[in-house]
């Protein structure tokens, strides 16, 4: 294969915290009162290093990444994971040069087009045909490219008669399909791609990883995804760099990776994995979506059979009657199973102000070393109008052998990482009238 | 396979890229050159959105001048009585109007400008320059559209231009040099300190006034003169009045001279400043 196509030598990113203030930009007042405290301290200790340590107190270091080294041959797909603030999204800036590292060298020989989110630059006010030119010419294409590529964007986001509309008047998922449409008809050396598909239906992802495995092994592309989805990871990657804490963890093929990583959360005991999610029309917000388990305690990894639960922290600023939720679970391959009040019909008589739903699921019955996704959907009374699109809110992650669960095969343990996601308990039996049932929890 | 490691092979030999801290990219103006067709769509969809679900439209672009040239008329030429350098008084408003405006919607976009866009630079790489230039063409296609005022109003006084309006370009050039220059130094303060959001309206304002947009430069007493050209935009509206006033009207050399020196040091120095900062804009917006 001869030279990397990517090379990243001992790199490191530093920035400095400020504890006082929010905003990362600074005020020109703050400035000139530490300049004016300066010169206070100047005339208080005339000799002493003005510079000096209260100044310390305010700022402090935090390595965002450090001493990262590693190597991407071309045609790779290579996958990062690691926790919130692990480094991965630094470490793809670095590599699309929007920031600047603090030490170390990155070596590209190919050219790099990023996409560290779906539509940037697009622009509510023009057309959808519009913000296909706009948008193609920010993410690095000529116009000609752009031209001879018109048809195949507008196909693969199934807008056609939609051009020439203002993509404001687009429902979310036209948006996500024609953004990520213009993206996917890029043709650079290098695809830099950070967690943009946790937008869009589960069709839509499925088409997405599709045109990105196609980019990688038919046109030879050089793909770096970071994702929560390790399911997306296992299918796209063959590679996998684990981060942690702006350091290297692992860096080894896709599925060993994933299964240290998954371990790891586990001892950590997960973390936090909450998120929240705004209403659409600022009726209700969504404050917290975090996932327990049996104890009630606050975690994003589960074992096989443990009870799972989705606690919802909503604020309704009104009250609203009757609302519909629903809490879908997704995996490799798709939406697999979900709690919908749309069909149990059971549902609250009114929310106002703040309170918790919570759903559980009381065996869960996923494999384990895969991770999973939950989707959040609400609807109004009537059934029909959007309290939020059904997005995907969170991650988690199953842990456990296949012996735990009753998988006593030779090559069980390497299998489940790969199997279909769903696993229910069932019996076999030969003829002579005995069940053997495998996995009785 | 073979073909595609053909491909990435051929293109890995003429692409090269080390990204080191502190090392601002070789080929920057070669970058900027080839990111044109990018420049050339952000003033694009500027010019596209600006007018969008607007019931009149580009006539915006007419409307907001002439309404201040009318006041300025009135008030400067019938209230006040200025002297009108032997021309209507309108003419003698719009001639500094229509640079003046330019400057101060260029000068308060452009400053703007990377804010405005703060997304876009966080999330994708291209020069930076590109953003506030393109501020500032926008408001270039604006000022050529309400160049159709000055034309109506010559046509009403039967006013004829002499040979000298043929150097109005170069006037324009200042104009533009001098908004993108104190919009490009504004905007990248603007970044880092979110004070100059609060300093540009001010600018915009103070300066309609202290400079000779309602009246003519030559009613400043000839010892302060050179002083007054301190403010660039005095060099720009006075070349612009000599250019399409034509008649006895002189340019006062001196003045427009050191106006012409400092807006281009401006736009040096700004360019200077902006280069140095570019590089961290992404971790400071």
């Amino acid at each position: 294969m001869g030279n990397p196509i990517i090379t990243v030598d001992r790199l490191g990113k530093k920035y400095l915290l400020s504890h006082q203030r929010r905003e990362p930009y600074i005020a020109l007042r703050d400035v000139m009162v530490e300049k004016a405290k300066d010169l206070g301290r100047y005339f208080v200790r005339p000799f002493s290093n003005t510079s000096s340590p209260d100044r310390g107190t305010a700022l402090e270091e935090f390595w965002a990444l450090r001493d990262v080294s590693f190597e991407v041959n071309p045609g790779d797909r290579v996958g990062i994971i690691g926790r919130n603030g692990a480094g991965k999204s630094t470490l793809l800036k670095i590599l699309s040069r929007i920031t600047e590292p603090t030490e170390g060298r990155v070596r590209l020989r190919g050219r790099v087009a990023s996409l560290l989110e779906v539509g940037t630059g697009f622009h509510p006010e023009l057309t959808g045909r519009e913000n296909i030119f706009l948008n193609g010419a920010v993410l690095g294409m000529t116009k000609a490219e752009i031209r001879k590529k018109f048809d195949e964007i507008v196909d693969f986001a199934e807008v056609e008669k939609f051009l020439d509309t203002p993509v404001k008047r687009y429902s979310s998922g036209m948006f996500v399909r024609l953004a990520f449409a213009v993206a996917a008809h890029l043709e650079p050396e290098i695809l830099v791609v950070d967690e943009v598909l946790a937008v869009g239906d589960a069709a839509f992802q499925r088409k997405c990883l599709g045109k990105m495995e196609d980019a990688a092994s038919q046109e030879g592309r050089t793909v770096l995804f970071v994702s929560h989805n390790m399911a997306a990871i296992q299918t796209l990657c063959r590679r996998a760099i684990w981060l942690d804490g702006g350091t290297i963890a692992l860096n080894r093929e896709s599925a060993a990776v994933i299964e240290a990583y998954g371990k790891d959360l586990q001892r950590g005991n997960g973390g936090s994995c909450s998120t929240t999610l705004k209403g659409l029309d600022g009726d209700i917000d969504i404050e917290g979506i975090i996932t327990k388990d049996e104890k009630g305690n606050s975690t994003c990894v589960f074992p096989y059979g443990t009870s799972f639960t989705v606690e919802i922290r909503f604020f309704a600023r009104r009250p609203i009657h009757r609302p519909y939720f629903w809490v879908g679970i997704r995996g490799q391959g798709g939406n697999l199973f979900a709690a919908n009040m749309l069909l149990d019909g059971v549902r609250p008589d009114v929310i106002e102000g703040k309170g918790t739903i919570r759903c559980a699921f009381r065996k869960l019955p996923l494999f384990p070393n895969q991770s999973y996704s939950v989707v959040l959907g609400g609807r109004r009374e009537d059934g029909i109008s959007l309290l939020f699109k059904s997005t995907e809110v969170t991650h988690f992650f199953v842990t456990g052998s296949a012996k735990d669960i009753g998988l006593k095969g030779e090559l069980a343990d390497s299998l489940v990482g790969d199997s279909g996601p769903v696993f229910v308990p069932y019996a076999w039996e030969f003829t002579d009238g005995e069940w053997i049932t495998v996995n009785s929890i | 396979m073979a073909l595609n490691d053909l491909t990435t092979q051929g293109a890995s030999a003429q692409f090269d890229l080390i990204i080191e801290p502190g090392r601002s990219f070789r080929h920057y103006w070669r970058d900027l050159w080839q990111c044109r067709e990018l420049f050339y769509f952000l003033s694009w969809r500027d010019i596209l959105v600006r007018y969008k679900q607007t019931a009149i439209g580009v006539a915006w672009g007419i409307l907001r001048p002439l309404l201040t040239m009318i006041v300025f008329t009135v008030i400067f030429g019938y209230l006040a009585k200025l002297p009108s350098e032997g021309v209507p008084y309108p003419i003698l408003v719009i001639a500094a109007m229509l640079p003046w405006q330019f400057f101060s919607s260029s000068l308060t976009e452009c400053s703007n400008s990377f804010i405005t866009n703060a997304n876009m630079l966080t999330k994708i790489y291209f020069p930076r320059l590109i953003v506030p230039a393109s501020a500032v063409i926008v408001n270039l296609v604006d000022f050529l559209i309400s160049f159709v005022i000055l034309g109506a109003f010559m046509a009403w006084y039967r006013f004829v231009p002499g040979w000298r309006v043929l150097t109005l370009p170069v006037f324009l050039g200042m104009a533009f040099l001098a908004s993108f220059g104190l919009g490009l130094w504004l905007a990248t303060l603007n970044v880092k300190y979110r004070d100059f959001r609060y300093v540009v309206p001010f600018i915009a304002q103070f300066g309609l006034y202290i400079s000779p947009v309602g009246f003519s430069s030559s009613v400043v007493p000839g010892k302060w003169r050179l002083l007054y050209s301190l403010n660039p935009m005095v060099g720009v509206i006075d070349g612009f009045r000599w250019a399409i006033l034509g008649g006895d009207l002189q340019l006062y050399w001196p003045g427009f001279l050191l106006s012409s020196a400092l807006t281009i040091a401006i736009f040096l120095l700004a360019v200077r400043y902006f280069r140095s900062t570019e590089r961290k804009f992404a971790d400071i917006i």
